[in-house]
């Protein structure tokens, strides 16, 4: 994903100029490409990431799309009020993108663990969440974020992942893009992120018996699509590699509050917190917190 | 309208609504007051008929809490009309107490301490790369240097050669609750500033000319520029001046009627 991320921040930048990027000290072997093609937009702010995100936020005032590249938490925690007053207050076009969503820092240990970034990014009115399943989903979210530019976060995983999609799909916030589907199924998995990479294998639902769709772009503004999507399927199950308590699944269930009957149809898989402070192989560590 | 007209219009308004609205802060409006005067008045390139001028001037209020200062100025100076200045503290006004964006003539909301200068330096930033004229100026307080977000970007000013931003430290020496020097010591300031690669010139906070002077300067090739500005906290109101309580308090009818008695003599 992250080599999706900046072949195809690369290309976009070649037609538009004001795209920038900017990290935090990290990116080795990831964003050369961008450094060395734009060495005028791209801009390494150290080891701060307060500044760094204060900065941002400078910059897309004065016209620039600027992306903020770092991992997991530093781009996200450590910078969080900026990210709330700088950025989403004032309707600023910066992406923060994370890269090592969920558990994929696997062995790095729980300061590089992503497994409560939805939560946060939920939190502030006007900032779209991007959480990409395959790297082509990676594309089709970069292309919208570069045609609309706002307040976001864009959730990266880290590196192999196989693709869903042949080509680059048509994404828009708050709808569910079909990955796979069988005639006259009731049931479906509906992803986020990452986390579309191990459903089905975890899951272990057949295609005769369970559809599978991803959910890359969703927010706070999106929430009323989600009852008329409910109402084609009798169960809908979630999944995500985040922890239950302010991640993906309890943002479709608060989106369907006032909707009994829609909100009996969800079930939830979600991280188990005990996977918190574990370290090990992402698959390792994705199968203690999804038991 | 002179700096010293300007000052005391601001003064003047400023009293006027934290006594209508019963807010707090005046004591930190009127310690910059007279640097929000020499700017207003001498030296940011800005209009009010075209606030988002592309060749304009940026100023960022750092220490959002002295919003009214800004306010008071812009009004004063045909951002907005003066009238407008009675709203201030009342429900679903867009005054808000700590400075808002969505007053004309402000570019940046503060009110939570540390902001103000990483995201001058992204403009900064930005207006180096396209070659512009614009200088960035980011006041800001001196119990606010507590924040490390202002040293990250201090570190990264100089590093970028930001020589079109210059900030502004209102040194008062009170925060909060007590002295700075009883909270957190920041002595020695000047070399601090001088170590980060900024270049620093101390003033006398309330001389105009000389505020005007080291705005103006020029400073070695590439350097970003730090005015440390020695002030009083709550100049000009003798019974407010040096006073932590009042950067609490709200005069009553009678202590405003002092104040603005004061400001005439």
């Amino acid at each position: 994903m992250r080599n999706a991320f900046i072949d195809e921040l690369v290309a976009l930048a070649r037609i538009n100029p004001k795209i920038a990027l900017v990290v935090g000290d990290l990116g080795y072997s990831v964003v050369e490409p961008f450094a060395n093609e734009f060495p005028e937009r791209f801009i390494n702010a150290g080891v701060a990431e307060q500044n760094m995100m204060g900065l941002a936020a400078g910059m897309a005032s004065e016209g620039y799309l600027v992306f903020v590249y770092s991992i997991a938490n530093f781009p996200t925690f450590r910078c969080a009020e900026q990210i709330r007053n700088d950025v989403a207050y004032h309707g600023l076009p910066v992406t923060v993108v994370a890269v090592g969503g969920g558990l994929a820092y696997g062995n790095l240990g729980y300061s590089h663990h992503a497994v409560q970034d939805y939560g946060l990014m939920r939190l502030f009115p006007g900032m779209l969440i991007a959480a990409p399943g395959d790297p082509m989903e990676v594309r089709a979210c970069l292309r919208y974020l570069v045609s609309h530019p706002q307040p976001s976060y864009l959730r990266l995983g880290k590196t192999g992942e196989k693709h869903f999609h042949a080509s680059v799909p048509d994404v828009s916030p708050g709808k569910w893009l079909q990955i796979e589907s069988s005639v006259g199924v009731k049931q479906v998995i509906l992803t986020t992120g990452a986390a579309l990479q191990w459903a089905r294998q975890v899951l272990a639902v057949p295609l005769s018996s369970s559809a599978l769709y991803s959910m890359p772009l969703w927010s706070m503004a999106v929430r009323a699509e989600q009852v008329t999507q409910m109402q084609a399927w009798q169960k809908v199950t979630t999944f995500e590699d985040h922890l239950l308590d302010g991640g993906f699944g309890s943002w479709l269930l608060e989106s369907l509050v006032r909707e009994s009957q829609q909100m009996s149809k969800v079930d939830i898989r979600a991280l188990n917190p005990s996977v918190c402070g574990l370290v090990g192989k992402q698959e390792t560590l994705n199968a203690v917190g999804w038991k | 309208m002179t700096s010293q007209q300007l000052a005391n219009a601001i003064r003047r308004s400023a009293l006027h609504m934290v006594h209508k609205a019963n807010a707090s802060h005046i004591g930190s409006c009127l310690s910059i007051t007279d640097i929000v005067a020499v700017l207003y008045a001498d030296f940011l390139r800005i209009e009010h008929k075209e606030p988002n001028k592309p060749e304009r001037d940026r100023f960022i209020l750092s220490k959002g809490h002295a919003g009214v200062a800004i306010y008071a100025a812009l009004a004063h100076r045909g951002f907005f009309d003066v009238d407008q200045l009675e709203d201030y503290g009342k429900d679903g006004s867009q005054l808000m107490a700590h400075i808002s964006h969505k007053i004309r003539g402000v570019e940046f909301s503060t009110g939570s301490l540390g902001h103000g200068l990483p995201f001058g330096v992204g403009k900064a930033k930005s207006l180096q790369m396209q070659k512009s004229p614009s200088r960035v100026v980011v006041l800001l307080s001196d119990g606010e240097l507590d924040e490390g977000s202002n040293w990250e970007a201090m570190m990264f000013a100089a590093h970028h050669k930001l020589s079109n931003l210059m900030a502004i430290v209102d040194y008062n020496k009170l925060q909060s609750l007590t002295s700075i020097e009883k909270t957190l010591g920041l002595e020695p300031l000047r070399e601090k500033f001088e170590a980060f690669g900024w270049n620093c010139i101390e003033v006398q906070g309330h001389d105009h000319s000389a505020i005007l002077e080291a705005l103006q300067r020029p400073t070695a090739s590439g350097q970003p520029k730090m005015i440390l500005a020695h002030t009083t906290k709550g100049k000009g109101v003798s019974y407010m001046e040096n006073q932590v309580a009042w950067h609490y308090r709200s005069p009553n009818a009678e202590l405003l009627a002092q104040a603005l008695s004061e400001l005439e003599a």
